[in-house]
């Protein structure tokens, strides 16, 4: 088993024919993916590398049977892109483009909350289920099948701990990046419910950092309704207050956002959290 | 993209909210030529917060007291900030303080109108000690704001009569003006009572920064240092901190990470430098420039996870661009092998590991040799 994805989902790609969408999906076809279709205005009818484009995802559901869009627009034309992928129920819609005006995306996420799709991102690595499906970025060989959920604000931070894990032996059901957005669609709550539910999942890594309070709403959610063990690192220990360290919802504002608000919260809600990466793998074998 | 109070409001009569009269110098001279009703106040423009307390704010009588009042804070040093103007406003009477904001509400994942009768005062401080004079509004992007929120908002804080249909014509200005100009948050503290009418007394506007290609007529942003600047110009996440360990990282979470585990060691980051997802050979050359560039750093400390970065891209940058100070490479991921090749022809060989790495740039910067030759593995 998996979560939001699985070896059914048929994936269409908004941006196909660009240098990133067309480098990715090449990498999701080898992963196993199943990208049936493109959609890039003004290419409709061509072929990227053998998969059909339209200009429509109308057009391109009705001829293929796509369940699922994965975005690679410029940050620009990602809103329209997203809006309609949301209008035609694709689902999940997983957002990688950077850079999006928050505004838009407070439409977006609006939009998808009436629909009832679920929206992944702006701003993130998309999500990797091992042996079944790949949307998004996340590099192949880093995955192996196994029991640990992984929910994660961060992409190359996924990387690092899901490599950590596959190096000694401990298999993932998915990786979920949820993006480093201020505003993004699915939280780490959204996700926790989901490896909650999931029976191949045994455990869950919540990797979370500075800004916002979804670490602190996750501990809570943790803490009501959680069976499954919960393993925590945070990013920004160090960060200073008020700037924006990277991702445009890391900052600190206030007394608000720090790593020590989330650390406490999520140890109270008896989440074991790491002080360094690498002690992630040991603290996940505890739980196993 | 923080705008300072005169840009701010600028803005806000733009959009029909009222202010006082005021005008921005930048030469204590300029006082005495404006012509405007005595007293009045003198206001350091720095994006700083805390500048009434720092001295920054004074009234002065009498265009003589103005010239050597403005003389006295321009130039001055707010929290390391430099005072290079001033907003001159005609004073005014205040009556009873509002407190009225719209932002971006992370939680709710919707612009959010917050309305206090508790004005003139820190609003983080009120909700947290009396949460219930607080009232939020959230706004649906597709429904928008409209009177109705407004006079629920105005009747929350006690208005009425004019004052209640001066807040809802305020409250409609500053959400046209959050959604129009792409603001994550519009300020008006404190929205006060001056003769019976509201008038916003300060203001405070911040920018999305995804969003500023959207406003080509935007001012620069002063928030940045320069080589902060020079880094968002070539599409580049900088930050500066204050210790002399130089850090370039992929991945916002991986950098910030990084520097926690530097620090976890003793040592102390000067900066950090996000390359990004995809960076290329020439976004490294780019980032190696920048980040020893800083004054005082020591050291410099490589760590990259190549996903859709490419090692051999990056190793490519790395050895186009040997860094003044001693240098520790920890690089794995997408075309590592190539990578490392790249590397040991030029003579240096990075770790796996990143906290072995990150010890030994800890030790780099302590050696009294960290400014010359390289560390080897």
């Amino acid at each position: 088993m998996s979560v939001l994805i699985s070896a059914k989902t048929r994936v269409l790609i908004q941006g196909i024919t660009g240098y990133q969408g067309e480098f990715h999906a090449a990498r999701m076809r080898e992963f196993g993916t199943q990208i049936v279709a493109g959609v890039t205005p003004g290419k409709g009818g061509t072929d990227a590398r053998g998969v059909p484009v339209f200009e429509t995802i109308a057009e391109a559901v009705a001829a293929t049977g796509a369940t699922a869009a994965c975005l690679f627009v410029p940050a620009r034309a990602a809103k329209d892109a997203a809006l309609e992928a949301i209008e035609e129920r694709l689902d999940p819609v997983v957002i990688i483009t950077e850079g999006i005006p928050v505004h838009d995306s407070v439409q977006i996420v609006a939009w998808a909350g009436q629909t009832g799709v679920r929206v992944i991102g702006p701003n993130c690595p998309g999500l990797t289920s091992p042996g079944q499906c790949k949307i998004g970025i996340m590099p192949n060989p880093l995955f192996t099948e196994g029991p640990v959920g992984v929910i994660s604000r961060s992409g190359t931070l996924t990387y690092e701990i899901v490599a950590a894990l596959t190096q000694h032996g401990i298999g993932q059901s998915t990786a979920l990046g949820l993006g480093g957005d201020p505003v993004v669609g699915m939280s780490f709550t959204d996700g926790l419910r989901l490896f909650e539910d999931d029976p191949q999942t045994k455990a869950v890594i919540l990797i979370g950092e500075i800004g916002g309070s979804a670490e602190e709403d996750a501990a809570q959610f943790i803490r009501a309704h959680m069976t499954k063990p919960v393993v925590g690192y945070i990013a920004g220990r160090t960060a200073p207050v008020g700037k924006r360290m990277g991702h445009a919802g890391a900052v600190i504002s206030g007394t608000a956002g720090t790593a020590a608000s989330k650390i406490a919260a999520l140890e109270a809600a008896g989440v074991k959290v790491a002080t360094l990466p690498a002690d992630v793998v040991r603290l996940v074998r505890e739980v196993l | 993209m923080k705008l300072h109070e005169f840009q701010a409001k600028e803005m806000f009569a733009a959009y029909g909210i009222p202010t006082q009269k005021g005008l921005v110098i930048e030469d204590p001279a300029q006082v005495t030529r404006l012509s405007l009703k005595y007293p009045v106040v003198l206001k350091a423009q720095v994006l700083v917060g805390g500048r009434g307390k720092a001295g920054g704010i004074k009234l002065a009588a009498t265009p003589d007291e103005a010239r050597v009042r403005a003389a006295a804070i321009l130039g001055m040093d707010i929290k390391g900030e430099r005072v290079r103007r001033l907003l001159v406003a005609e004073a005014v009477d205040i009556g009873a303080e509002y407190y009225l904001a719209f932002i971006i509400d992370r939680t709710a994942r919707r612009l959010t109108a917050i309305a206090s009768a508790a004005g003139g005062i820190d609003i983080e401080e009120v909700a947290r000690t009396s949460p219930e004079k607080i009232t939020r509004q959230t706004v649906h992007p597709f429904v928008g704001f409209h009177a109705y929120h407004a006079r629920k908002l105005g009747r929350s804080l006690g208005l009425t009569g004019t004052l209640l249909s001066d807040f809802g014509a305020v409250a409609g200005a500053l959400s046209k003006l959050c959604i129009a100009e792409d603001a994550e948050l519009a300020e008006i503290n404190p929205l006060a009572v001056v003769g019976g009418r509201l008038l916003a007394v300060d203001a405070k506007v911040i920018i999305d920064d995804n969003a500023v290609f959207r406003h080509p007529a935007l001012p620069p942003n002063e928030e940045l240092t320069e080589l902060e600047r020079l880094a968002r110009g070539a599409g580049l996440a900088y930050v500066e901190l204050d210790g002399d360990i130089a850090v370039i990282g992929n991945g916002a979470g991986l950098v910030m990470s990084t520097l926690d585990v530097v620090a976890h060691f003793g040592g102390h980051p000067a900066n950090f430098l996000d390359v990004g997802g995809g960076a290329s050979t020439e976004n490294m050359r780019q980032a190696l420039a920048i980040v020893v560039r800083k004054p005082g750093v020591r050291a410099l400390f490589i760590n990259i996870f190549g996903g859709i970065t490419r090692c051999d891209d990056i190793a490519r940058g790395i050895v186009a661009t040997p860094p003044p100070v001693g240098m520790v490479v920890r690089l794995v991921g997408t075309n590592e092998v190539e990578g490392r090749k790249i590397l040991e022809a030029a003579g240096i060989s990075a770790y796996r590991d990143p906290q072995e790495a990150a010890q030994a740039v800890v030790v780099l910067a302590a050696s009294p040799s960290g400014q010359v030759g390289r560390v080897r593995k």
